[in-house]
This record gives structure tokens, C-alpha cells and sequence, in this order.
């Protein structure tokens, strides 16, 4: 205990030089703006940016991007509260309750309960980082290959077993991230593979940011056009007042909301630790719950303040809780870590057990930079929630090309080739028609950032075995997670004979219309 | 087109993508070999395989109209939705083909410099319907950041194309 206070005390000192504070700051800011731009959220942030951290040190570069992670998170509640839009998945949830509340003018009420129960969930969230990370960093010091793989299944489990309505499409969706993650020069024999006719282009492989960039960047923006021009090119945006006795009852009202903020905080943290699963199913489970337990559960969907609160405080707890598998295991729990993941890489810097020993100062900087983000970002969304209102005034037309640009140059300069801008297009556009039909693309992300991870783990551990499947199951810390995966694996199929031989006549898609139903069961 | 229709147009041509990445993984031994353990392509072979399962399921809820999507009959694109997207790509493709060497009959392209201010007059004139002083601005305004932004601040050089040699009295100045 006291060991990590010490440790956490020199975090802070690395946190608070001046360089590091200062890009802790922009960060932040550049995360809010980010965050509350519709289409635009955490990951693609984190995808644009990621080439202009190789100016600075890794322990400030992960500063920046894991503040400009932790104020998307706070930011994205913004465009899902002012036009119905939410500024990333992970806001989803905050719409359903959030929009009513600004449509009736209450757009302060809502901005204001987002704002405090982000920092509620982030605050609760990084105290539970600093003291749980320490432990399961040593665990994870006994993980060989066999207990790897069985950990990148159960990351591809929960996304199945979490996932959406339609199990091919998310089986699909990960498999085509794996085989394009396949692509180049087979790690154990050097041969090429993949190549379609020895394409110069597909030796070095495919980047995790070129399919990220096209799906989040070029993709998504897509989207917003089509969204757009349904709505008849106008911006539906929404009456907002903020005076201080307005903010002032707001926050008193807040109060008695405490109980939805914990539930989401530990619930939020708990399935963003949970690898691949993230704050985009951490935040609608919070809301299922949160209805669940709420005194007046009709309210909800309707303006509810805890239909706000819960969502938020989730996916920020979400966004902490995914950080640590990331660091101690090397698994992303969501799409961000997973950039943030393969930036690590090119630092130099492997995550996994031995980086809590041997990079201390990077570790435990980074912990102490997100209880300084977390402070960072609630001061400057409150501060900012005029400016916000100002810039998604701004029309999109304006910046939507601005966001194009910069998913070009971003696409571009990581391998300076015009290959990959090629393909990154061609990504965006495919992703956008493959999101059109509700293929779930996040796990093809997770999947390209992992493929590289988990091949060689699986085929180290069919050479230690000799070909035997059954490693998987027979250690003593594999075997538990292995079984653990494939449970979540065939718990959706489990789920369809469980409702057949209730013999209930309505078809599984039914339950569409009831945004979070599926998270509830 | 219906969500229908194109939900099994987007299935068949993962069908025949995930057939056409599990032959050409096969390219390379997909079984055991002795001391080496799995071959290059068991990898590759078998998730494009699973891929190819996941394609057949998709086909089959297509099939027996079991989820929304293969169920509506609404159209795949909204009324001017088509329109406003597909401009917006073919601007994107033309101005990545412009980026570099891939110009219409031995003619270079006209590098990021010269692509960019063009796909900024398309959006902000064209499609933004946005005053002419605004359009020019951006169009000077955004390439001068990008250059000094990626160029002189990151050191990474962006591709010119036949304005090239324009660039090098800058550069002796900036770098």
C-alpha cells in the first residue's frame, strides 16, 4: 500500500513537469472538441494524432493520447446531447435520454449531470487503477503462450457474446480484421503471403491505422453526410441557456442521483477491464441497469437525469478500466486502446507484465496523468460548454472537409505511402456500407490491432504441445479462460434455444426498437 | 435498391472474397509441418474460412428474412443520399489520384498542394454552397498549415507530383 503511494507520488512529479502538464491540457482540450464533433470520437482522435506524438518522449506521448481519450469521453456526451448525434459509440446511451432532456430546453441539465457524472466515474475508476493494476500485472507475469492465446479468445468472446443482434456479422467482422491482419511477410517462415500478385504495397502489411482511420475517419464521416442530408442539411440543433441559478439547482438535483453514478462507475469499470469489451457496451449496460433500479424506470428514454448519469459515468470508468489490460496484459478493451496499444509498440515500449517493472516512470506517470486529465477535463467542459454550442454551429460543411484532410495526411504519413491512402479509401467506403447494412466494425479494428498478437501465440503453443489443442485447457490459468470464452462464445446461440423452447413466437429482431433491451437480459 | 437486395449483394461478395482468401492462403502449407510447427497459411486459411461460414450464416438469416435487415424492403440509400455520398467519395478518389504519378495519360498529379485547394473548392463551394471569400481563404489558409504543420514542424514529406521542384526554394529557406 505504501509502496504504491510512493509510486504514485513519483507519477505525479513526472506528470506535473511542465511539458507533460502541458500536454496533458491540450490533450484534454483537444479530446472535448474532438469528443462533442458528431462522427469524431476518442478513437479517431487518438488515429489522427497518434503519427505527431513521435516529437516527444513516450511517457508524454501516452500522456497526450490517453488525455485526449479521457476528454472524448467526456466531450462525446455534447453532440449526443445537442443534436441527437452521438459524438462516438460510446455516447450512444446518452442520447436516449439526454436529447429529450435538451428538446424540453433542460440542454444545460443535461450537459452539466454529463459533465459531473463523467468525473465521478472517471475519479472512482483511476482509484481503483491505481490500486488493482499492481496485482494483475503479477499475475499476468506467469502468462506464456497457450494462456496469451486463450486470453485474445475471450477478447473475441465478449465481443460475440456482448456484440450485437446478428452473430455472423460480428464472427465476420473479427475474422476479416484477423486475415487482413495476416497480410505481408509470415512472421515464421519470411514467405509473403496475401499479397494479391506481389503488390509492393501489402509486404510491409497492413497498418491497424490504416483500417482505422478509413472505418473511423473516412467511414464515419460518410455516415455523418448521409445522416446530414437526411435531415435536410440543417444541424437540429437545440435552445440552450446557462445562468448560475440554473447551474446551481442543476447540481443539487444531481445529488440525488449518487447511486446511479456508483453502480455505473463500478459497473463501467468492471466491463471495461474485461478485454474488448470497452466503454461502448460498459455505458448501455449501465443504462439497462440503471432503468432497472431506478425508482421511476418509465421516466427513462423520456429525460431522465439518471438516464444521463449512468451512461457517463460508465464510459468513463470504461475508459480507465480498459487501460489495464492494455498495460498489464497487452489487450486493448476497446478500439482506442487498441491504437493507443500499437503506438506503444512503435515507441519501443512492449506492453504486458514486465513494463510495470521495467518503464515504473512511464506506468505510474500515465496513472498520475489521468487523475490530472480527470480534474483537467471537468473544469474545462464546464468552462467550454458555450464555446461547444458555438463550433457545432459551425456548419458542416465547413468541417467536414477539414476532417477528410486530415484523415488523408493522417493516413499518409505513418509509412509514407500513398498504398495506404488507397486503401484506407477504399476501407472507408466499404466500412461505411458495411455499417449501413449493421455490420458491427469495432471488432475488425480489435482484431487487426490483435491478429499480429495472437497468431504467433497460438502456433507457439501448438509447437510446445505438438500440435495438442488441449494446452489451452489443461493449465492452470489458461484453461479457466479459455472455457470462460468459449461460454461467452456460444452464450448468444444458448440465448436463441433458450427463447425457442420458451416457444416464443416474436422473432429475436423484435426487441430492436428497445435501445439497451438486449444488455438487460 | 432495396436494404434486402443489398444486404445479399454485400453477402455474395464476401462469399466469393472469403473463397478467393482461402485459396490464395493456400498458396503457402496450411497443415502441420514436422519441427515448424503450423504452416504459413493455417492462419489466414482458417479465418478466411470462418469468414466464409460467417457469409453462408448471413445468407441463410437472408434466406429465412430472420433479422431486420434482410426483412426491409426500404431503400438502400435514402432519396439524395446517393448523391450527396458518392460525390463526396468519387472527390476523395480523384483527389488521391491527383496526389501523385496516377494522372491520365502520362500527365503527373499535381501533388497535396495542388489537390487539396480543388477538393476544398468542391466541398465549401460545391457542396457547402459557401461565399467565395470564405472558399478562398480555406483553400490558402488549410494547405499552408498542412505544410507547416507536416513538412517543417514533423519532417514528413507529402507527395507533390509535377509541383515538386516549386518546393525547393522553400525548403532551403524553412529546413
Amino acid at each position: 500500500m505504501g509502496e504504491i503511494i510512493n509510486l504514485l507520488l513519483d507519477g505525479f512529479t513526472i506528470a506535473f513537469q511542465p511539458l507533460n502538464l502541458g500536454l496533458i491540457l491540450i490533450g484534454c482540450t483537444i479530446g472535448l472538441f474532438i469528443g462533442a464533433m458528431p462522427g469524431l470520437g476518442s478513437v479517431n482522435g487518438v488515429a489522427i494524432l497518434l503519427p505527431l506524438t513521435f516529437l516527444v518522449p513516450p511517457t508524454g506521448a501516452i500522456m497526450f493520447l490517453a488525455a485526449i481519450y479521457y476528454g472524448a469521453m467526456y466531450g462525446g456526451a455534447i453532440s449526443s446531447i445537442m443534436l441527437g448525434i452521438p459524438g462516438a459509440s460510446t455516447a450512444v446511451a446518452t442520447t436516449f435520454d439526454g436529447r429529450p432532456l435538451a428538446k424540453q430546453g433542460m440542454a444545460d441539465k443535461a450537459l452539466t449531470a454529463a459533465a459531473v457524472a463523467s468525473f465521478v466515474g472517471g475519479t472512482i475508476s483511476v482509484v481503483l487503477f491505481t490500486f488493482f493494476a499492481p496485482p494483475l500485472a503479477h499475475v499476468a507475469l506467469v502468462f506464456g503462450a497457450p494462456e496469451e492465446f486463450s486470453l485474445m479468445m475471450l477478447a473475441f468472446a465478449t465481443f460475440v457474446g456482448l456484440g450485437g443482434d446478428d452473430i455472423w456479422k460480428t464472427l465476420f467482422s473479427i475474422a476479416i480484421g484477423l486475415v487482413l491482419a495476416a497480410v505481408g511477410l509470415d512472421i515464421v517462415s519470411g514467405e509473403p503471403r496475401l499479397v494479391f500478385g506481389g503488390i509492393t504495397g501489402f509486404m510491409h502489411g497492413i497498418n491497424f491505422l490504416v483500417l482505422a482511420i478509413g472505418i473511423y475517419g473516412i467511414g464515419e464521416m460518410l455516415w455523418t453526410i448521409e445522416e446530414h442530408t437526411k435531415a435536410g442539411g440543417k444541424s437540429m440543433l437545440s435552445e440552450a441557456t446557462i445562468t448560475w441559478q440554473r447551474t446551481v439547482a442543476n447540481l443539487k438535483e444531481l445529488l440525488g442521483t449518487w447511486k446511479t453514478a456508483l453502480m455505473g462507475s463500478f459497473l463501467g469499470y468492471f466491463v471495461g477491464i474485461l478485454p474488448a469489451a470497452g466503454a461502448t457496451p460498459g455505458s448501455l449496460m449501465a443504462y439497462g441497469i440503471g432503468k432497472q433500479i431506478s425508482a421511476k424506470p418509465d421516466d427513462f428514454g423520456k429525460g431522465a437525469v439518471d438516464g444521463v448519469v449512468a451512461p457517463e459515468a460508465a464510459n468513463n470508468a470504461a475508459s480507465t478500466g480498459s487501460m489495464l489490460p492494455m498495460l498489464t496484459l497487452g489487450i486493448p478493451g476497446s478500439p482506442t486502446t487498441a491504437i493507443l496499444l500499437g503506438g506503444m509498440v512503435i515507441w519501443g515500449l512492449e506492453p504486458g507484465p514486465r513494463l510495470f517493472t521495467d518503464h515504473k516512470e512511464f506506468v505510474w506517470g500515465l496513472i498520475a496523468s489521468l487523475y490530472a486529465a480527470n480534474f483537467f477535463a471537468v473544469i474545462l467542459n464546464i468552462l467550454f460548454i458555450p464555446a461547444f454550442i458555438w463550433v457545432l454551429k459551425l456548419p458542416f460543411t465547413i468541417l467536414a472537409p477539414i476532417i477528410f484532410i486530415l484523415c488523408l495526411i493522417g493516413g499518409y504519413a505513418p509509412t509514407q505511402d500513398l498504398h495506404d491512402v488507397w486503401l484506407m479509401l477504399l476501407f472507408g467506403i466499404v466500412g461505411y456500407l458495411m455499417r449501413k447494412l449493421d455490420y458491427p466494425l469495432a471488432p475488425a479494428v480489435l482484431a487487426i490491432v490483435l491478429g499480429p498478437l495472437a497468431e504467433p501465440a497460438l502456433r507457439q503453443s501448438l509447437l510446445i504441445s505438438s500440435g495438442d489443442m488441449s494446452i489451452f485447457f489443461t493449465r492452470p490459468y489458461s484453461g479457466p479462460i479459455m472455457i470462460a470464452a468459449l461460454i461467452l462464445l456460444f452464450l448468444p446461440v444458448l440465448q436463441i434455444l433458450i427463447r425457442r423452447i420458451r416457444g416464443s413466437r416474436q422473432s429475436p429482431a423484435s426487441s430492436d426498437d428497445t435501445p439497451g433491451s438486449e444488455w438487460q437480459g | 435498391m432495396t436494404v434486402r437486395t443489398a444486404e445479399f449483394l454485400m453477402a455474395s461478395v464476401m462469399t466469393i472474397a472469403s473463397g478467393y482468401l482461402m485459396w490464395k492462403s493456400a498458396e503457402l502449407p496450411i497443415g502441420w509441418i514436422p519441427d515448424e510447427g503450423p504452416g504459413g497459411g493455417f492462419w489466414p486459411f482458417w479465418l478466411s474460412a470462418l469468414m466464409l461460414i460467417s457469409c453462408i450464416g448471413i445468407l441463410v438469416n437472408w434466406f429465412r428474412k430472420s433479422t431486420a435487415i434482410s426483412r426491409s424492403e426500404e431503400p438502400f440509400f435514402a432519396p439524395g443520399v446517393f448523391t450527396e455520398v458518392g460525390m463526396v467519395a468519387l472527390a476523395l478518389i480523384v483527389t488521391v489520384a491527383l496526389f501523385n504519378g496516377i494522372g491520365v495519360a502520362g500527365f503527373g498529379g499535381i501533388g497535396v498542394y495542388g489537390a487539396l485547394p480543388l477538393f476544398l473548392l468542391f466541398y465549401l463551394k460545391f457542396v457547402g454552397r459557401h461565399s467565395w471569400v470564405l472558399t478562398i481563404a480555406c483553400m490558402v489558409i488549410i494547405p499552408v498549415v498542412t505544410f507547416l504543420f507536416f513538412e517543417i514542424a514533423l519532417k514528413i514529406t507529402l507527395p507533390k507530383g509535377i509541383t515538386e521542384e516549386l518546393f525547393y526554394p522553400l525548403y532551403r529557406i524553412l529546413l
